[in-house]
């Protein structure tokens, strides 16, 4: 068995990355040459692993399911990525990004991962600007910041709202040139099905061609899992429709042990839900929350009447709208974080003062900027008697050139006006913290199987702040692994070629067959959607932004039986060996439906409230979140045994040795 | 809402395809153009019969993957977006709606609505990117200050998604814009402009070779663009490239 | 690589396209001074300027490169046709160009061969007479290419034909003119509605012009 060896290196937090590095095994240049690296996934870690290690002179084989690496769901990310550059001198350093992101993670992330992430953060924006990514900048010509997440200083390098895909078309060119080269061979529409272990070690993967439907042996020295979040085991997410637990649910059944998948992130700011036929959600950036007030009716007559239409938002005077979060959190206000934004919402709706016809929403209200950008701009313009229309036409103006983009995607979706009526939104499902355990090598428990990015569990603890999640992937591809993956590889150099022939290949190429002809044969009554909407009400429901014992307890039945339901009655048209849509989300349909029990068995678990895990049993008087450092200070690491059920916990303790632990508040 | 559709179903790359005709009923107007195939899909399953397969993915309009020639347009009626940000409130109820692959001869379909856009991937292989090693270990990233304006055009151009709503527009099948995108982002920025000459003729050379048609400047495809790029980009591309032309050997 | 470039190339090939047409161009301005003759000017003097038109030295040389000018534009137009048609082999069951582009610009294929149609009846019924025909002189002993036109404009069905490749030609130029100048890179946000509106003006103008002589002697 496994044991949970964080390979954490000693010494001084600001050291330990050096003086790692100068201790690890480097490959000489020619070895590179004959070793094999499989990267699954192609999205900000996939992408700029495969970019770096096959510069370092790798053979790299990529694999991603869209028919282009350039649409990996990093694309996105809209707000921003986090740097400690401190270019607006501002005291922004090392040491502030890595307190910042341990306790917006409210304790629970491990602190010489953290500490490495802030480190070579600044790195990462060289990088980027050196390959070419257009970040917004001042008229001086250099690099524009902008303040996110309520921390204190302003880090964030953005490009308009499109930073994600600014920065993944970034590592995307980089991948191209290496596979204009021959060294990265790209495998678009593929889907990784399992990971062949060999002696211990992970030895390659079985993959499908999506198109053809072949199932496709490929081994390697080593396998790279950046395969991103699990969020649409919710169902409604705002993942991609195609973003999924597989790869990694894969290897956790083949001895990666997953941590802490209970820890999601629910945003705040997104589009609300409008009916039974939605099958996404779509985030609105959380800067909004800059400018924008959050309310619901103070009277539930006036909630009632609004949901049913007889009553306009507008209509309602200042006293009778209940700004929830500037009268519970009068010093952060509107800014919380988000997972304190998300659960008031929660709250409000659930009491019974939700605004559309769901009942699922609440105001975001931009009357008041636009009144006082309106009179700013007057005075600039000169105007002293401006009307109150002019001061409204100044103020919408000045509100457009801020989000005009995302306003006009409000309008879109919505078809309501937002600078004329407020916007409704709601918290949806955006992240995972959780995710393969991974020691400070980004090795998980099967030696020569890595996991990067969104995938692992590693950075971000219980709460991901916002312009991180960039940060992290591009770390980790760009800078971590490369180096890291040297320590493991600098004793494979007399392996020689993986031959895809041995009894360890057969046996799970055998396997993932098995599986698709089952999903096959069930020839059930069900669509694979009417389970996966079935798991998410579940998830959603019990396993969301509240949890409590008895729910969860509920959860793990209620899921166990979809499960069953799920392998009885599906029912999946068409073959294996053709392009079958069905087929491929049967599939990962059927990893979220072991996933979410254990998902929710992890939150049964932990008994304490820590970022976006709240458990109503933890909670202060006032229904603040309560965090128990002294039992739950841990990484709770689960290995697969044959079934969710049956996963034991192994747990990693963490140390806090240069951070104080302390309550979160934001009063 | 109750509608008509037809849609283009083909088993795959080598069997011939047709338009078959499916009616639909109690669409919602707020559901997504894709939402409302998804539930054409539910119907088709339920009733034992093969599904529509069409490319979808991020469903936000970013991600470039979905690529439906909507009642003769390239992501349907209405401009700036994608087909999954067009709603069904844009049709009427009883509405006829062609629903088609984007046609290329360099986007050949797979299945249904599904094409290969591998074509744009091998463009940029040719020479869509800075050789910059990634190391890390570049100058600061503020040692080099760039105008606001030619970072603020660089970033226009870079917001090609990549979905090939161009071609799929244009009567010749060209790629032109999605090319001088490319090529203008780094064109625009110092760091790009050390390989400026032969990223132009290597991305054109590999265009060409892909079997895309040539740009004739009806303008059609700045207008169906999902991300607005500009034709300015193609006038930039065509300078670049006869410069290059010109002055390379 | 870069010979083939401006030969090969999808890019090189629209070059030559943008530079022969705009030189045509050229030659549509000299040829209406000369030909607004038959409107204003005198038997002896439009007779004078053909017989100088085909004789100057320069002008026989010039005249060669608008020859090579107009097959290359046909031949190069023929060939980016047939490769854009090729770009596309199955066509679409429904499609609306008409929301997003000109009929002009769409066309230029075929306003292009109507306006090649109309040079080959207008170059035999013309040009061919003057250089190689019987012709009958006029007072001064000049080859009276004045009297031919008139006589052949006095022919109804022949001006209408001419009325109508005009037409096409109108079309033709209106995009024609603005597509040459984005072909050779020159786009700015500045300048370019300048050069579209002048590029339609321009081509309306001349095209009116030169349908004008037809009309105008027609009618007299």
């Amino acid at each position: 068995m496994a044991v949970l060896d964080s390979k954490t290196p000693a010494g001084p937090i600001d050291k330990k990355w050096t003086q790692h590095k100068n201790d690890i095994n480097v490959v000489n240049p020619a070895n590179k040459r004959l070793i094999d690296v499989i990267v699954v996934g192609t999205g900000l870690a996939g992408a700029s692993a495969a970019a770096t290690l096959a510069e370092l002179g790798y053979k790299v084989k990529a694999f991603c399911y869209q028919d282009s690496p350039r649409r990996a769901h990093s694309i996105a990310a809209q707000g921003g990525i986090n740097a400690a550059k401190n270019y607006q001198g501002d005291n922004d350093s090392t040491y502030r990004l890595f307190y910042d992101t341990v306790k917006g993670g409210d304790y629970r992330s491990r602190e010489s991962n953290v500490y490495r992430l802030a480190e070579v953060s600044a790195n990462i924006i060289d990088q980027c600007v050196a390959q070419g990514v257009p970040f917004a900048r001042e008229y001086g010509g250099l690099l524009d910041n902008r303040s996110f997440g309520g921390v204190l200083v302003s880090r964030t390098f953005y490009a308009k709202g499109q930073t994600g895909q600014q920065l993944l078309l970034g590592a995307y060119s980089a991948m191209n040139r290496q596979i204009g080269m021959g060294r990265i061979e790209q495998f678009n529409r593929h889907e990784m099905l399992d990971v062949v272990v060999v002696d211990g070690k992970a030895r390659g993967i079985i993959a499908r061609d999506l198109v053809s439907g072949k199932i496709e042996r490929h081994g390697a020295h080593a396998v790279l899992i950046c395969s991103g979040g699990y969020g649409n085991v919710f169902f409604l997410s705002t993942n991609a429709m195609g973003s999924n637990v597989t790869a990694a649910w894969k290897i956790h059944k083949r001895g990666a042990y997953f941590a802490n998948p209970c820890y999601t992130q629910i945003h705040p700011t997104c589009i609300p839900r409008s009916g039974e036929h939605q099958s996404k959600l779509t985030l609105m950036s959380e800067s909004l929350r800059n400018d924008g007030r959050i309310w619901v009716p103070a009277k539930k007559e006036d909630a009632e009447a609004i949901r049913t239409g007889k009553l306009k938002p507008t209509d309602l005077k200042e006293e009778d709208r209940d700004y929830y979060l500037e009268r519970r959190y009068p010093s952060f206000g509107n800014l919380v974080p988000r997972d304190v934004a998300s659960r008031a919402a929660k709250e409000r709706c659930d009491a019974g003062f939700g605004v559309n016809k769901t009942g699922e929403a609440v105001y975001l209200d931009f009357d008041a900027a636009i009144t006082r950008y309106g009179h700013e701009k007057a005075l600039v313009d000169g105007i002293h008697d401006a009307s109150e229309q002019k001061i409204r036409e100044l103020g919408e103006a000045v509100i457009e050139s801020k989000y005009g983009n995302l306003f006009q995607m409000y309008e879109k979706i919505v078809d309501q006006n937002p600078y004329k009526t407020p916007m409704m939104i709601y918290p949806a499902v955006h992240y995972t913290m959780g995710g393969v355990w991974v020691d400070y090598n980004l090795m998980t428990t099967i030696p020569g199987c890595y996991a990067l990015g969104e995938a692992n569990f590693s950075d971000h603890g219980a709460n991901r702040l916002g312009a991180s999640a960039l940060m992290q992937g591009l770390a980790d591809g760009y800078f971590v692994i490369p180096y890291t993956i040297g320590d493991y590889l600098g004793d494979e150099i007399r392996t020689g070629p993986i031959p895809t022939d041995s009894p360890e290949f057969d046996a799970a190429e055998k396997e993932v067959t098995g599986q698709l002809n089952k999903l096959l044969g069930i020839q059930g009554k069900h669509s694979v959607d009417h389970f996966h909407k079935r798991l998410g009400k579940v998830m959603w429901d019990k396993v969301g932004m509240a949890r409590n014992a008895k729910g969860l307890n509920e959860a793990i039945e209620e899921i166990k039986q979809i499960r069953k339901e799920f392998w009885e009655d599906v029912r999946i048209p068409g073959s294996s060996n053709e392009l079958n849509p069905e087929l491929e989300k049967a599939g990962r349909v059927a990893d979220f439906l072991e996933l979410g029990e254990l998902f929710a068995r992890d939150a049964l678990e932990r008994n304490e409230s820590c970022g976006g895990h709240f458990r109503e049993e933890s909670q202060t008087e006032e229904g603040e979140a309560l965090r128990d450092d002294k039992n739950f200070s841990y990484v709770a690491a689960w290995e697969y045994t044959g079934e969710p059920s049956k996963a034991i916990l192994h747990k990693e303790e963490l140390e806090f040795k240069d951070i104080e632990l302390k309550q979160r508040s934001y009063k | 809402m109750d509608l008509n559709l037809k849609v283009w179903r083909q088993k795959n790359a080598t069997e011939k395809g047709a338009l078959k005709d499916y009616a639909i009923k109690e669409v919602s107007p707020d559901s997504s153009f894709l939402e409302m195939l998804d539930l054409l899909n539910d119907q088709l399953i339920e009733s034992g019969e093969d599904p529509v397969a069409f490319d979808h993915d991020c469903r936000e309009g970013i991600c470039g993957s979905c690529s439906l020639y909507v009642n003769g347009e390239a992501h349907g009626p209405s401009r700036a977006i994608t087909t999954c940000q067009l709603h069904m409130r844009s049709f009427k109820d009883g509405d006829t709606i062609y629903i088609e692959p984007f046609r290329a001869k360099a986007f050949p379909v797979i299945k249904d609505l599904v094409v290969d856009r591998s074509s744009f991937d091998r463009i940029q292989q040719a020479g869509g990117f800075i050789s910059v090693n990634t190391s890390g270990n570049t100058q600061d990233a503020n040692a080099l200050p760039i105008p606001k304006a030619d970072a603020d055009k660089a970033f226009d151009a870079a917001t090609c998604i990549g979905c090939g709503a161009c071609v799929a527009t244009c009567k010749n099948a060209s790629a032109m814009l999605f090319v001088s995108a490319k090529v203008s982002q780094f064109s625009l920025l110092p760091q790009g402009k050390v390989e400026a000459k032969s990223r132009a003729l290597n991305m054109v050379h590999q265009m060409d070779l892909e079997g895309f048609g040539n740009c004739t400047n009806t303008g059609a495809c700045e207008v169906e663009c999902p991300k607005g790029i500009s034709l300015e980009n193609i006038a930039r591309l065509n300078r670049e490239f006869l410069g290059a032309t010109i002055t390379e050997g | 690589m870069s010979s083939q470039g401006l030969i090969k190339s999808s890019i090189g090939r629209k070059l030559w396209m943008a530079l022969t047409g705009l030189f045509l161009v050229l030659f549509l301005v000299v040829h209406l001074a000369g030909n607004l003759q038959l409107i204003y000017g005198t038997q002896e003097g439009f007779n004078e300027y053909s017989q100088f038109m085909t004789t100057f030295p320069l002008i026989k040389i010039t005249s060669y490169l608008l020859y090579a000018s107009i097959l290359l534009h046909a031949v190069d137009g023929f060939m980016l046709a047939r490769s854009n048609r090729a770009a596309r082999p199955v066509r679409y069951a429904m499609n609306k160009p008409g929301e997003n582009s000109s009929w002009a610009s769409r066309s230029m294929a075929l306003l292009g061969t109507i306006t090649l149609v109309f040079l080959i009846i207008h170059m035999k019924s013309f040009w061919y007479v003057m250089h190689f025909g019987n012709i009958p002189m006029d007072a001064n002993g000049m080859k009276d290419l004045y009297s031919i036109t008139i006589a052949a404009f006095e022919n109804p069905l022949y001006s209408l034909l001419y009325v109508i490749c005009m037409i096409a030609l109108g079309f033709h130029l209106s995009h024609g003119i603005q597509s040459a100048f984005q072909t050779l890179g020159l786009n700015h946000p500045g300048y370019t509605p300048g050069i579209k509106k002048f590029g339609s003006i321009f081509a309306w103008l001349m095209s009116g012009l030169f349908a004008l002589i037809p009309i105008w002697i027609y009618l007299t």
